[in-house]
């Protein structure tokens, strides 16, 4: 039984979508059941792998109905099967359970996500700041963040010399 | 364990007050690019290490969403500047998966060979510098006289020798002839030589080999569940290669090996990569005799091509066709979808995630890239090393911070 038909049988009543671009398999599926798709299709399915944790916001995407977009690819070892897990959240508070307990690579990859995103992960042992710098304050690649950014550039502080 | 925030209480504590702290980059010829780590040291031994990256951060996916899909080339390339050609391949790999657009057999061929040079181009680098870290110097110049070659290559191919910005969606910027296929051709008769001059220099070189044996140790569980890739993973015995495993331009037809190891250690991936040079020059060899005839760039019908010069010069279609292409507020419609692709890049996977709102601009342009998930894993594994091994790992895992930053 794939994969896809085993999330079928077992999820069955929580709306989850089944999908196929190309050659990616993707499934959307609901915040609340994330955590516990993913902990199954890593422990009773073969995904050992987690390659990309990204985010998309789709503020001015053509009707879309929810702010974010968080994507999850999961990989065989075995069978070099891949999968693309999606999931939404909305403003004010962003939240998402952390994948860190099952795949330790989540670690950078979500701390990324909450950089440039300011979706947060509940469960994240180190979800600091990790591209841009800590005083930073706006999540960059929000679309409604400006191209040319707000003057942080400008702005930044500068230690001069004589004050180090 | 990756840095933990508990850890660094447990390490301010009292009776821990011979620990002292090291501050290693971010300006450093061992980093090569710009990345900073603090190591905690007991005497030399260190017991944790703390990266800090973003040094090099520039914006390059929020730019890739204001540029068009042949314009994001000129960044891209500009990631892992150590092997440019392939971050584009991989680049128009996704786009042209994305809008579905089946190359042709001389493209396949022709970006394989670019592929493979660029494999071999990063592999000589790292390879050379990591001796070169480690004190010798010798291999690194060898190493160094054949990465120009290949410069010299690509420069025929595009007319650039580093960033060149050579791919288009659908094909090549410009054909190759056979001027190029000569030099090609003399690059791989004389790599051997210089191949088997390094191993003789390195590979049973005592003091190289008391750096790197049994340093930087990953294990194939640890390699797997950190989704390391590429040569790092095969090092530890993860016999995972996309090529093999979700194969793309002309894999299918060629025969090669994966190359693997076991020790999971610095040795095994210099090994490793060593020998994925030979195998680099066996692929090269089985297309260049047979890169086949006909047009390199996908026929003018699809609207998302470049058309060939001569037809935009002396036909009205072709003139309309470059001028829909070019100009900005023309453009083609794509297909309103999402796409994950991913090619084996020198490095590891490096996968892009695309998505489309209809227009030939981006909405998201994710890179993911094979150096920063790489770097999450040093921490790890150059715990209770000495000191004058963090070069040895840094070198093994070939960090390139304009990747890793983006």
């Amino acid at each position: 039984m794939s994969a896809e038909d085993a999330l079928k049988s077992k999820f069955a009543g929580d709306g989850l979508a089944f999908s196929q671009f190309r050659d990616n398999h993707r499934i959307e599926v609901p915040a609340a059941k994330l955590f516990e798709i993913l902990a199954f299709l890593k422990n009773e399915q073969h995904f050992d792998m987690l390659a990309e944790v990204t985010a998309v916001d789709y503020l001015e995407y053509e009707g879309a109905k929810d702010r974010f977009g968080v994507v999850y690819v999961i990989v065989s070892t075995k069978t070099a099967e891949r999968l693309v897990i999606k999931t939404f959240v909305n403003d004010p508070e962003p939240l998402l359970p952390s994948v860190y307990s099952l795949w330790k690579s989540a670690d950078w990859l979500e701390r990324e996500v909450y950089d440039m995103f300011g979706i947060r992960f509940s469960g994240h042992p180190d979800l600091r700041r990790i591209l841009t710098p800590d005083e930073f304050t706006a999540y960059p690649l929000r679309k409604d963040y400006p191209l040319k950014g707000r003057g942080e550039r400008h702005n930044f502080p500068v230690l001069t010399r004589a004050e180090s | 364990m990756p840095f933990e925030v508990s850890d660094l209480a447990e390490l301010d504590a009292p009776d821990k007050e011979y620990l002292w702290t090291l501050n290693f980059g971010p300006q450093h010829p061992a980093t090569h690019t710009t990345l900073r780590l603090v190591l905690t040291l007991d005497g030399e031994t260190v017991v944790n290490a703390v990266p800090h990256i973003g040094y090099l951060h520039s914006g390059f996916e929020k730019l890739g969403e204001h540029l068009d899909f042949n314009q994001y080339v000129t960044i891209v390339d500009r990631m892992n500047y150590i092997s440019p050609l392939h971050n584009e391949i991989s680049w128009h790999h996704a786009v042209e998966k994305l809008l579905g657009i089946e190359l042709t057999p001389r493209c396949k061929y022709l970006r394989t060979i670019l592929a493979e040079l660029m494999r071999i181009q990063d592999h000589l680098l790292n390879t050379g510098t990591c001796a070169l870290d480690l004190g010798g110097f010798t291999a690194f110049l060898y190493f160094f006289q054949q990465r120009e070659l290949i410069y010299d290559i690509v420069e025929t191919a595009s007319g650039q020798r580093f960033h060149t910005s050579y791919t288009r969606v659908g094909g090549v910027a410009f054909d190759v002839n056979n001027a190029w296929v000569d030099k090609v051709r003399s690059f791989v008769k004389g790599f051997a030589a210089v191949h088997a001059e390094v191993h003789r220099l390195l590979t049973r070189n005592r003091i190289f080999i008391e750096r790197v044996k049994g340093i930087g140790y990953l294990s194939a569980e640890d390699c797997i569940n950190m989704g390391v890739t590429g040569p790092l993973a095969r090092a530890s015995g993860v016999l995972r290669d996309l090529r093999k495993d979700e194969p793309y331009l002309a894999y299918p037809d060629l025969d090669f090996k994966v190359v693997a190891a076991k020790d999971g250690d610095c040795y095994a991936r210099y090994l490793v990569r060593m020998q994925e040079m030979v195998e680099s020059i066996k692929i090269i060899e089985q297309c260049i005799e047979n890169i086949p005839e006909g047009p390199v760039n996908v026929d003018a019908g699809s609207k998302a091509v470049i058309p060939a010069k001569p037809s935009v010069y002396r036909s009205i279609e072709g003139l309309i066709q470059h001028f829909e292409v070019m100009m900005p507020n023309r453009g083609f419609p794509t297909p309103k979808e999402e796409i994950y692709a991913a090619t084996e890049s020198p490095n590891g996977e490096l996968g892009y995630y695309i998505v489309s709102d209809g227009t030939p601009r981006a909405y998201r342009a994710r890179t993911r890239p094979p150096s920063y998930v790489h770097f999450a894993v040093f921490p790890h594994i150059i715990k209770n090393h000495q000191l004058s091994d963090v070069v040895a790992v840094l070198g093994s895992l070939n960090i390139i911070a304009a990747e890793l930053d983006r």
